[in-house]
């Protein structure tokens, strides 16, 4: 059975050219890059180069670019980081209502901690959040922004470097950051003259690896380490570094970055056909918002589980997901901030595409979705 | 939508009959800089050089970053390209700038109008196309003084531009105007600032760096090329020579007195750079001295160096605070590579007492045990060249 995999937003296949370098760099490249001989500097320019390659993905200076072990830990490291460094300067903090944990749950903690007030701003019921909308919640007390350029589960979007620049307008001290996990090798970005303090990426979102990410970390701009140790990514990450898979990280962004205007050309080409083949057909419904990314898309089968739905699309060799699959089991809180009904919450998927998915794969995918409508035994209501 | 990039000629302008030269060779460094973004066509109209791309899928925000760092461009930006014709204007601007404007509060139109036979004046322009604007943003406001965006329109020759974003240019004039010039690099933060500086007036660079294994690493030598890199960013590409240094060096501590051993050295390094400047048809030397910064950067000592030079030698930072190099140093992004901790040919070796007030005579006279033409001769035998490019991998250098 062909494998159909349609779940590149929770992860996303290895390319084999990024496998090969990594393979390379760890078999040949072993040095340690804080070594003195030419072992070390040979792993120190690999390193140099992947740093380079993630910036120049970025739009911005390498020596902005710190790896870590993912984007879970880049969004802790500028949490933690900006509120430690500003707590003294005002109490607020402004978020989206439809984050990831890593920053959802990051928050929370904080606020404790550091008896912050939180504001979580809500999507409007089309599912997106507007710049304006962030703005105002901003006042000068607001310590630090976090938002999320691409929503994981419906593929809202919030423009990165624009929404900076109208925040930072209304308070010129806060701290900007943004998850761009989704967004991250998929859409344009220029951060190096933005008002972007800091961006969180990760590599299994772009068929690097899993366990490397970057924290992008502006110029001028200065938090603290979450761990001590040695002067490894300028302090803010001690520990040797893993040359290896910051190698893979390195090349994947180039290749993506690349091919963002192709890949832009497909996903939209991928989308038409999924709703060619599923608009207005009983009981299916679109969740993702009018200015959703075409790479992301939830959907609703009403009167079926989504975890049904899910293992009966399992068994036809397609592979997707219910909600984000970083909290599994747990029901969205995206699409109930959406302000969803019920019924459709439970029976939605995400439909997630990467750079290896092909028609025949959207066309397996509708089949499947409307034999399971067929056969199913419907959930009571 | 069609989109290109308008690069406005600043101090060019005011050449008279030269005015033409100076803009092909702005047109040749521009296309260089682009050259690895894709395929542009350029022309030029009104003090307005024109960079129009020839494939879709090009990254514009890329090239106008690179076209930032030309030299002898005043200002650019992007712009999208629209019939001239009124209404055509209103809704392509809607369009085009919606994202700017959504993200905006205030908001002013400015217009340009070159194209004279365009019906409506630009006072008309900006308060026809604003109205518009705000009726189709009904959350904006104007502000003529102070706004978040300055909607911009142009109506020139070929079409109208539409455009949002203006940046400051490099400044300067087109490298390569001012013949070249061989820049002596160790490292530090000053010299590759001062080759930034003489590249602005037009002076295309090459450079010199001495290394001296084993005191120093290749860390140190990569250091220099990461530098260099950046710097050619603004410079274009830089023949760079590397001289082995070491057994002049050794030379002179065994056959010196150890208070002139930094002048003695760096007499000999002028006399290579200038040898290096022959060959490469360079007119001057550049160094990165700042007066009084060090032992050797006394008046006395400089006048002691250039009594070897027979080019003149220019020293842009002569009479700037560190402060102020580091603030260049920081927006051409060479700092934070000049900052890194390695040993250079310059601190091997260094006497603990430097004579700061040392007299020519003095000198001569200690050079008297050294074989000069000898010493030359082996330094320039074993130079390495390296073509130091922005795109270079610096990791092929080091295979």
């Amino acid at each position: 059975m062909r494998e159909i995999y349609l779940d590149n937003s929770a992860t996303s296949p290895v390319d084999p050219e990024v496998a090969a370098y990594i393979y390379d760099t760890l078999l040949h490249c072993y040095g340690n890059p804080s070594s003195l001989h030419s072992k070390g500097l040979q792993a120190q320019l690999r390193l140099d180069k992947a740093r380079e390659q993630v910036a120049n993905a970025l739009g911005c200076e390498r020596g902005c670019i710190i790896f870590t072990s993912g984007a879970t830990e880049a969004n802790n490291m500028a949490l933690r980081g900006a509120v430690r460094a500003r707590y003294k300067r005002g109490n607020r903090i402004v978020t989206t209502a439809y984050e990831h944990a890593s920053v959802d749950h990051t928050v929370d903690q904080l606020a404790k901690e550091y008896n912050l007030q939180v504001t979580k701003v809500r999507p409007g019921a089309d599912g997106t959040i507007s710049p304006q909308a962030l703005a105002q919640a901003v006042d000068e007390r607001t310590i630090l922004v976090s938002f999320m350029a691409v929503n994981n589960e419906t593929g809202a979007t919030i423009p990165v470097e624009a929404t900076a620049a109208l925040l930072r307008r209304k308070n010129r001290n806060l701290l900007i950051h943004s998850d761009g996990v989704q967004a991250f090798g998929k859409i344009p970005l220029k951060l190096g003259r933005s008002e972007v303090d800091l961006f969180s990426l990760s590599g299994h979102k772009l068929h690097a690896p899993k366990g490397i990410g970057s924290l992008y970390v502006r110029k001028g701009v200065h938090i603290p380490a979450l761990t001590v140790g040695g002067e490894q990514e300028g302090g803010l990450r001690p520990g040797t570094e893993s040359v290896p898979l910051a190698c893979g990280l390195g090349l994947a962004a180039e290749q993506m970055c690349r091919e963002i205007p192709a890949h832009n050309q497909l996903f939209l080409s991928l989308w038409e056909r999924l709703r060619t083949q599923l608009q207005g057909k009983p009981g299916i419904f679109f969740n993702s918002p009018e200015n959703a990314v075409p790479y992301i898309n939830n959907l609703s089968v009403v009167g079926y589980r989504s975890e049904v739905l899910l293992h009966f699309l399992e068994q036809r060799g397609i592979y997707v997901s219910s909600g984000s699959a970083c909290s599994r089991g747990a029901k969205s809180h995206v699409l109930y901030a959406m302000g969803l009904p019920e019924e459709r919450v439970d029976s939605s998927l995400r439909i997630s595409f990467g750079k290896y998915t092909v028609p025949e794969d959207i066309d397996a995918l509708c089949q499947g979705l409307l034999e399971a409508q067929a056969t199913l035994q419907r959930t009571k209501p | 939508m069609k989109e290109l990039i308008l690069m406005k000629s600043g101090e060019i302008a005011l050449k008279g009959l030269n005015r033409g030269s100076f803009e092909d060779l702005l047109i040749k460094n521009a296309k260089y800089r682009l050259r690895s973004l894709g395929k542009f066509r350029f022309f030029k109209a009104q003090s307005t050089l024109y960079a129009e791309p020839q494939d879709e899928n090009i990254d514009l925000d890329e090239a106008v970053e690179r076209l930032s760092q030309v030299f002898g461009i005043a200002a650019l930006c992007r712009a999208c390209v629209v019939e001239k014709d009124f209404d055509h204007i209103c809704s392509q601007a809607k369009e085009y700038l919606a994202q700017d404007l959504l993200c905006a509060n205030t908001f002013k139109v400015e217009a340009k109008r070159s194209d004279k036979s365009f019906p409506m004046k630009s006072p008309d322009i900006c308060r026809e196309l604003g109205g518009f604007l705000l009726e189709q943003f009904p959350h904006l406001q104007v502000d003529v003084h102070e706004p978040d965006v300055t909607v911009t329109v142009e109506i020139r020759d070929f079409a109208a531009y539409i455009h949002a974003r203006q940046l400051p240019g490099a400044g300067g004039i087109p490298v390569g105007s001012s013949g070249k010039g061989a820049l002596l690099i160790s490292g530090g933060i000053d010299s590759p600032v001062a080759g930034y500086m003489m590249a602005k007036r037009g002076m295309q660079l090459c450079a010199v760096h001495f290394v001296s294994p084993p005191y120093t690493s290749d860390r140190a030598k990569l250091k220099v090329l990461q530098l260099l890199k950046q710097v050619s960013r603004y410079a274009m590409g830089i023949e760079t020579f590397i001289v082995p240094f070491t057994h002049v060096q050794e030379e002179i501590r065994d056959h010196c007195p150890e208070e002139f051993f930094t002048i003695i050295m760096r007499r000999l390094m002028m006399q290579v750079a200038q040898a290096i400047c022959e060959q490469t048809g360079a007119l001057a030397l550049i160094t990165g001295e700042s007066v009084g910064q060090v032992a050797s950067q006394t008046v006395q000592a400089i006048a002691c160096t250039d009594a070897v030079c027979q080019v003149p030698v220019f020293r842009p930072v002569i009479g700037m605070d560190k402060r102020e190099i580091v603030a260049v140093a920081n927006r051409i992004g060479t700092f934070e590579t000049s900052i890194l901790p390695y040993e250079d040919c310059c601190t091997v070796f260094t006497p603990r007492h430097p004579r700061t007030r040392p007299k020519l005579a003095e000198i001569q006279q200690a050079e008297q045990a050294l074989d000069i033409p000898g010493l030359l001769q082996e330094c320039l035998a074993n130079v390495e060249k390296i073509w130091v490019t922005p795109g270079l991998e610096l990791e092929t250098e080091f295979a």
